[in-house]
């Protein structure tokens, strides 16, 4: 080999490492701004947020009021409507995705399992808005003639649990968000559940099998204590989705800022109150106090995805490609 | 009962209830699906795409809205498909395995399940209030910052089904990694990524909740990026909740079309896949 050949051989190779440490450090740019990103989120709202805590202090947590005329402001009936509507949300659509993901994995057979499982996923790309429009005009309307009435009759009068279904039937409020939560949650969790469950090795469940069990004892002894973690999991990303819901809860819980008794109420939960009131609201106060709101969601959410995160962590994260 | 005969009629009432369940689900697809059409139907004309927004009572179109809803969803995904991408490739290759991958995966993985009205504050905070007024830049930006994350996680799976033995056989040829990736890594995760960015348009272009206090809304023809400027979503939640019968319509005519648009563009991407990558078929 000639120098003039080694010369360019170099010059060759020194291009090719630039090459290589700008393309690198692009791509590690790009994963820490998604670090940062986080970051950024959490510093920006409790930023935002200052003014209003530092102003009603503790008492922005433990107040029901909220009054932009005389600037008075606590978050209780927003945490509250944000809870008790994902609570409720949650008892609907569990047993509803188990359903489903035990009828996708163990029931359906072959040539269903794909169609059921897209049209099931494509509830999950339905936006959030068209959820709402349709649970204000058809779902609401439905509930105030056929469900309401009966609720209130049947359940009403009941010790205990009657409080909770008393008053007239609006159509709208706690009870509908609920119910319109429960639809757009049921395809996350079902997704998740449905990935976890077809993790299980088959020997275990021939092993089952080959004892004499039913399917039924099979996936509620088998399968469901293998996939634990994985559902746990599932449920309570499906959750986190729940409480941090804007559009649909919007336009069904009535906006109204007040802790009411009965599910029949109306009511508001942390993210309808923003999406309601923020492009509206004058004086710093109020903005800040809106913001307040949004960390305190942000609180919540975080710490609950977080937890199902840790939880999916331990399973295969090839098995579960849809979360 | 016998015991087995109880274990029996336990078996087939719980498999009957998970069919019903499942049933359930679809019903409400199928609910949501036929209200749209019902009451979107009727107002589709040409109207609807050459005209913009009416004031209350007299005829118009939802044009600058669909206008506006297509030119933030480009921008959005032209400003988060390449850092969603890049990030994406350093997880599955650079950082694989390194403890910093581990906490930007975890940390990426909250992201996906953020709140979107969260990433509205955000971004009302960072852009709106320094430049001080509501722009289409903004809500641009909202939306890349909820792509990126569906991007990062659709980028890494893709990438980690390419067999390890290309990347060798590449290596042993003497390339650098850059070049590996770029060559090789990436043609052949071509349809997986071109999948991720489906998903993640067809994710962003139905979000309302931070559009909201970031593009605002615009009664007029808008192309002005730093203005407010007209969108789909945000026209359809303040038009439903008015008291007008033509804008009530529009309403339903623009969830009609977004709504469909989402659904075409989520079927196409699965069906990219399972065509073009059947090893990946299970991947979303």
């Amino acid at each position: 080999m000639n120098s003039a050949v080694i010369a360019a051989d170099s010059r060759h190779a020194a291009g090719q490492r630039l090459r290589e440490s700008i393309f690198r450090g692009a791509t590690l740019v790009a994963a820490l701004l998604v670090l940062t990103l986080l970051g950024g989120v959490a510093i920006s709202l409790v930023k935002g947020a200052w003014p209003a805590f530092s102003h009603f202090k503790l008492q922005f947590l433990t107040r029901e009021i909220w009054n932009p005329v005389t600037d008075q402001y606590g978050a209780l009936a927003a945490v509250y409507g944000t809870l008790i509507t994902s609570l409720i949300a949650m008892l609907i659509a569990i047993p509803i995705s188990f359903g489903i993901a035990i009828f996708l994995t163990e029931l359906a057979p072959p040539w269903l399992k794909r169609p059921v499982g897209v049209a099931i996923e494509l509830l999950a790309a339905v936006p959030s808005i068209i959820f709402g429009i349709w649970g204000l005009f058809v779902l609401a309307p439905v509930l105030q003639r056929h469900v309401q009435p009966w609720l209130i009759d049947v359940l009403g009068p009941l010790p205990l649990i009657g409080r909770l279904f008393q008053g007239p039937p609006f159509g709208i409020g706690v009870l509908t968000a609920s119910i319109v939560l429960a639809i757009m949650v049921l395809p996350f969790i079902s997704a998740v559940m449905r990935d976890v469950f077809e993790t299980v090795p088959d020997v275990l469940k021939e092993s089952g099998y080959g004892l004499g069990a039913t399917t039924w004892e099979v996936i509620w002894k088998v399968v469901v204590p293998y996939t634990r973690a994985g559902v746990v999991g599932g449920v309570m990303l499906g959750l986190g989705r729940a409480l941090g819901e804007t559009m649909a809860v919007t336009f069904v819980i009535g906006n109204a800022h007040r802790i009411s008794p009965s599910l029949l109420g109306p009511g508001t939960t942390i993210s309808a109150s923003i999406a309601n009131e923020f492009t509206e609201a004058i004086g710093e106060l109020y903005t800040s106090s809106l913001i307040g709101l949004g960390a305190l969601l942000f609180l919540i959410t975080f710490s609950v995805i977080a937890a199902a995160r840790l939880l999916l962590l331990r399973l295969d994260r090839r098995a579960l490609s849809s979360v | 009962m016998t015991r087995r005969g109880i274990r029996k009629v336990t078996n087939v009432l719980a498999l009957t209830l998970s069919a019903l369940a499942t049933a359930v689900g679809l019903f409400f697809l199928g609910a949501i699906l036929w209200t749209l059409l019902a009451h979107g139907l009727a107002g589709m004309s040409v109207a609807l795409f050459t005209e913009n927004t009416p004031p209350p009572g007299s005829s118009g179109g939802i044009l600058n809205a669909i206008y506006g809803s297509v030119v933030m969803t480009l921008i959005g995904i032209l400003i988060g498909a390449p850092i969603g991408m890049l990030a994406g490739t350093y997880l599955a290759e650079y950082g694989r395995g390194s403890r910093l991958s581990t906490v930007i995966r975890f940390v990426n993985d909250v992201l996906l399940s953020a709140p979107s009205i969260i990433i509205g504050l955000f971004i009302y905070e960072i852009l709106v209030v320094r430049m001080g007024h509501f722009s289409a830049l903004a809500g641009a930006v909202a939306l890349a910052v909820i792509a990126i994350p569906v991007t990062v996680r659709t980028t890494e799976d893709m990438l980690n089904l390419v067999p390890q033995g290309m990347k060798d056989a590449s290596t042993a040829m003497g390339a650098y990694p850059w070049r590996t990736i770029t060559s090789i890594i990436y043609p052949a995760a071509r349809s997986g990524i071109v999948t991720g960015l489906l998903l993640a348009v067809a994710r962003i272009s139905g979000e309302t909740a931070p559009l909201l206090f970031t593009a605002l809304n615009n009664q007029f023809w808008s192309t002005n990026l730093r203005a407010p400027m007209a969108n789909l979503p945000v026209i359809i939640f303040q038009f439903a909740l008015s008291p007008y019968k033509n804008w009530q319509q529009l309403a339903w005519s623009g969830a009609l079309l977004i709504t469909f648009a989402i659904l075409i563009l989520s079927i196409t991407a699965r069906i990219v896949v399972s065509a073009l990558n059947p090893a990946g078929a299970k991947q979303r």
